[in-house]
Order: C-alpha cells, then sequence, then structure tokens
C-alpha cells in the first residue's frame, strides 16, 4: 500500500511533518513496516485541505491530531 | 529602492526582458532583430561612440540570452565587441608621487628599474620591471599603482588573458564558471549564457501544468534578493509565471548534510561537493585530490532527484545566485534530474516580462527545510550544518575540525595543504564565491545585509533540527 503525505510549504506548516512521525509510529507499532510504503511529495494541488496524504491515490485531508483515527480507518482497515 | 547593484546588471536585464516578453507569445523570431533599436533609441549614444555600436553590443547580449555560442562548452562568454581593451599597464608611478628623500622606492627594487626624473619624481623602467609590486606597498604616498584589468584581477583561478585581437579571452580548462568576471567587468563585456527560453518553453509546453508539472527549486540566498517583496510574495510571483510549486534547495541541503556526516566519519577526511565551481576547481587542478570529494550530489541534485522519483514527467528548474550551476545541470551526474537553471537576475526580467509586479501580490508559504539547510548559503554554514548533523547522528567517536573556505583563494590555500598532506582540519567546506552563494554573480544584490537576511530567514524555519526536516525523506 502506498501512503503519501505531502511535505509542501503550505501543508508543513500545517502539521505534515507531525502526520508523517505519527505514521511512521503507528505504521511501525502494528508491524506494517514492509506492506506500507510512506513517502513524500511536494504539493496535490489542495492546499486549502491540508494536510493532504494519499492512500493509493485517493486524497484524504488529515490534521496531526485526527492522524491516530485515519490512521485505523484508512490504513489499518485495508492492509 | 535600487534593484541592482550595477547599471551593466540592468542593462543585462532589459535585455532578458524582452527576449522573454517576446517568447510568451511565441513572437520572438519576427521580433529579435528589433530588439536592439528598443532598448537603444534615438541617436544619441549613452554608453559608447555611437548608437550603433551600443545597438551591436545589445545584439550580442541576445544571443547569450537565447543561449550563446552552442559550439562553446562554457556557460561563461565574453562579448568581443563590448571589451573595452582596457589598459594593462602594470605597476606605474602616478602624479601622487611628490618625489621625496627617502626613495624606498628605489631601495626595495631588486631589478634596478627605479629611477627619478629632473622634477625628482620615480620613473618605472618597464623593460626592467618584473612586477612584482615592492614599490607599490612601500611608497608611503601610495603614489604606485598597478593598471591591471578587472576581469583577470577578479579571475582568481588566472582563466583570463589578452588575446591576440587585445579583447579578453577565457581558457576553458581553467575556467569554474563561478562568474566573478561577469560581476567585475565594468563594461559587462563578459556574460553568463542564459537558459530563460528553456524555462518559458518549458512552462508553456506544460500547458498550465496539465501535460507535467514544472517545479521550481529555490536556493535559499533567495531570502535577501528581492527585498522590499516579502519572500512569500517572490513565491506568489515563481507560480504566477506558471510553476507548478516552489521547493526549497535547502531541503536538499539538510538531505546532503545528513549523509555527508556519517560519510565524513567513515573516510576521516572529506572536500564538499555542493559548490560545482569549487568541484570544477578540484578536478581541473588538483586532480590527485577528487577521491576526497563528497559522493553526495550537490543539494539542489538531490532534492530534483527525490522530486523526479516520486513524478517522474516533472520539470524541475534551478532559481539560484549561481552561474557554475550553468555548468552542473549538464555534467552526466546532474543532468537527469535538473532540467534548467536561471539566476535570480533571469528571474527578475521574468517577472517584468509578464508584467508581475512583486509588491501587489498576496503572500504564499515557504517551508520545507531546516536552519541548518537554509545557512548553506553563507560561508561557514556547511560546516555548521555538519557538526550538526554529526551531532544528531549520534557520532561521537569522531572529532569534526571544519575548514570553512571563503572564496577560492582561500579554497586554493586548503588544496595546496592537503596535497601536501598537511590539511589544517579533516573536513574542507569550499566555496568559491567570496561569502559563500550569497555573493554569487547570479544576485541582483551583494553585500552585508544580504548575510543578515539569510540568518533572519534560517531563524524562521519551522524544524529545528536536520533529522525533523528530512524525516520521511531518509
Amino acid at each position: 500500500m502506498k501512503v503519501t503525505v505531502c511535505i509542501g510549504s503550505s501543508c508543513h506548516l500545517k502539521g505534515s511533518r507531525q502526520v508523517v512521525e505519527e505514521l511512521q509510529y503507528l505504521i511501525s507499532e502494528s508491524n506494517l513496516k514492509d506492506r506500507i510504503e510512506l513517502s513524500g511529495t511536494f504539493c496535490m494541488g489542495n492546499c486549502q485541505n491540508g494536510v493532504c496524504v494519499t492512500v493509493n491515490e485517493q486524497l484524504f485531508s488529515v490534521q496531526p491530531s485526527s492522524a491516530k483515527g485515519f490512521f485505523e480507518r484508512e490504513i489499518l482497515a485495508r492492509a | 529602492m535600487r534593484k541592482f547593484d550595477t547599471k551593466v546588471q540592468y542593462l543585462k536585464y532589459k535585455v532578458l526582458r524582452e527576449v522573454a516578453r517576446f517568447e510568451w507569445n511565441n513572437q520572438l523570431l519576427e521580433n529579435v532583430l528589433n530588439i536592439p533599436q528598443i532598448i537603444i533609441p534615438g541617436n544619441t549614444p549613452s554608453m559608447r561612440c555611437c548608437v550603433y555600436k551600443e545597438r551591436a553590443i545589445v545584439g550580442e547580449r541576445i544571443k547569450l540570452a537565447m543561449g550563446g555560442d552552442k559550439t562553446n562548452p562554457n556557460v561563461i562568454e565574453v562579448i568581443g565587441v563590448a571589451c573595452d581593451e582596457c589598459p594593462m599597464g602594470g605597476y606605474e608611478v602616478t602624479g601622487a608621487c611628490r618625489g621625496c628623500l627617502a626613495h624606498r622606492c628605489e631601495d626595495v627594487c631588486r631589478r634596478g628599474a627605479i629611477s627619478f626624473d629632473s622634477s625628482h619624481a620615480a620613473r618605472i623602467d618597464k623593460s626592467k620591471c618584473v612586477e612584482c609590486g615592492q614599490c607599490a606597498k612601500v611608497c608611503p604616498y601610495s603614489a604606485i599603482i598597478n593598471h591591471k584589468r578587472p576581469c583577470e584581477q577578479s579571475c582568481k583561478v588566472k582563466a583570463i588573458s589578452m588575446s591576440d585581437t587585445k579583447a579578453a579571452q577565457i581558457d576553458n580548462s581553467k575556467c569554474i564558471s563561478c562568474g566573478a568576471c561577469v560581476y567585475q567587468c565594468p563594461w559587462g563585456a563578459i556574460m553568463d549564457k542564459s537558459f530563460i527560453l528553456n524555462a518559458i518553453d518549458f512552462i508553456k509546453r506544460s500547458d498550465s501544468n496539465k501535460k507535467f508539472k514544472v517545479y521550481a527549486v529555490v536556493a535559499p540566498s533567495i531570502s535577501s534578493q528581492f527585498t522590499p517583496a516579502k519572500l512569500g510574495q517572490v513565491i506568489s510571483g515563481i507560480k504566477a509565471l506558471g510553476f507548478y510549486t516552489v521547493v526549497e534547495a535547502a531541503l536538499g541541503a539538510d538531505m546532503v548534510v545528513w549523509s555527508e556526516a556519517a560519510e565524513l566519519a567513515e573516510k576521516g577526511f572529506l572536500m564538499s561537493s555542493c559548490c560545482p565551481a569549487f568541484v570544477d576547481y578540484i578536478k581541473k587542478m588538483f586532480p590527485d585530490l577528487v577521491r576526497h570529494i563528497s559522493n553526495n550530489l550537490s543539494p539542489v541534485a538531490t532534492i530534483a532527484k527525490y522530486i523526479k522519483e516520486k513524478d517522474s514527467t516533472s520539470k524541475i528548474i534551478f532559481i539560484g545566485p549561481c552561474t557554475a550551476k550553468k555548468m552542473e545541470f549538464q555534467t552526466e551526474a546532474v543532468r537527469p534530474y535538473v532540467d534548467c537553471v536561471i539566476t535570480f537576475e533571469e528571474l527578475q526580467a521574468l517577472f517584468d516580462s509578464k508584467g508581475i509586479d512583486l509588491g501587489n501580490l498576496e503572500e504564499d508559504v515557504l517551508d520545507n527545510a531546516s536552519y541548518y539547510g537554509r545557512i548553506f548559503a553563507k560561508s561557514g554554514g556547511l560546516s555548521e550544518a555538519v557538526a550538526q548533523g554529526l551531532k544528531e547522528r549520534g557520532i561521537t567517536d569522531f572529532k569534526l575540525k571544519a575548514v570553512p573556505c571563503d572564496g577560492i583563494e582561500e579554497c586554493k590555500a586548503a588544496l595546496l595543504k592537503a596535497k601536501r598532506n598537511a590539511p589544517d582540519g579533516n573536513f574542507i567546506e569550499g566555496m568559491a564565491c567570496v561569502c559563500g552563494c550569497i555573493g554569487g554573480a547570479g544576485c541582483l544584490t551583494h553585500g552585508e545585509k544580504n548575510k543578515r537576511e539569510v540568518e533572519k530567514y534560517g531563524a524562521e524555519a519551522l524544524e529545528k533540527t536536520i533529522a525533523d526536516a528530512i524525516r520521511v525523506l531518509k
């Protein structure tokens, strides 16, 4: 599964680093490191709704505070 | 506020602006021959002997704005007709000589080249003088000066000499494309080739970033360049030109320093690979030391490589202060990642060619890198970042002794010591331009305030550590 977090300036300022940090931790906790490819990209063209995250091309809007719920709903459930 | 340091830069900018203006509208070919008349109107010369010569020189500048001489691999070219063939008489006695009693000049001259005329003023016999300069040093009135061409004076790698026609010529086997001569020639007779047409072409062909995305990677020194406009307005301006988004080269610097710290600790001795002119200098003048150059790509190439890996059809245009980057992006190692390089001077020309007034734009944001990635732009910043990299990686058994070299003369001194196996330290930070990248030839302005601006911009970075900035990129 491919999970991509926008690390462009706008999303970065909205907390993409914290989202990445949280996802890295949760992926590692759930032993999913081999099955999930987490990477960054610059701008998904949806800056107003940052932090932008895609899971297999599907676009989501995630906040640092909602990262855990997002992981459980959209990543763990599909993994 | 003044946009440029000199009128030479302003003239160069006007040519670039006009070329770009026509190119956006696909009208360059029909209009290219009219540009000299647009820039030099009327019949009264303002710079040279007549408007015809002024226009002829503008014609040569247009060629360079359109990519220059394709048969010459060097990105720095002499405009022969613009060269004023400055006198280069060497040491001469000026009217400031008071014909004193001491005659220190005569005593210090080992060649017996100094004599005195009937009014007791010193004279130099050119058939005996070897241009050692001792007489000039000892004269208490500074009455003896050295007539040297500004281009030759600026070229610390001694690549410039006088050709048979008396115009300046560049020895490509010595030139490192740093652009010092471009900035220093008071006649603007040496210019860097421009790739603005390639940049415009990418933007047009992208069809508003629908066919592929055009990324601007900007050097950290951008923070000091477009004042009084805010950096956020500059970012808006770049996007208004048609770029998809703007990414900091400083994030590439964070990535470089993370891996360079480990490489340094492993090898025990390393030379930085960030400055393309420094790397070229080692290759040309110190081939035995090439093995000590860091294996890392430069920060720009590193971040460009990452972007291309995620977005394979993207086009990446670097915008910076550097003429040597125009050489670097054409090398085999960097060509796959960086598609085009333009300078801040050229960016200003592009803004104005589209009538973009930065002061009227909303402020966008630019924040990818850490403090340490951003201060790469000033001399000594890289060394500070490497020290931080070692600390963050927990490498404690290696003691860093950095040798920050500010300008190519200091680089040369450090390399000579390294060649004799007696370097002053274990990490040589080489920056060909004095002050580092903020002193680059492609900057609109140069000066002490630029260093302060870069430090301020560094301190504003959201990420305070290198590890945090590259968290997902590692």
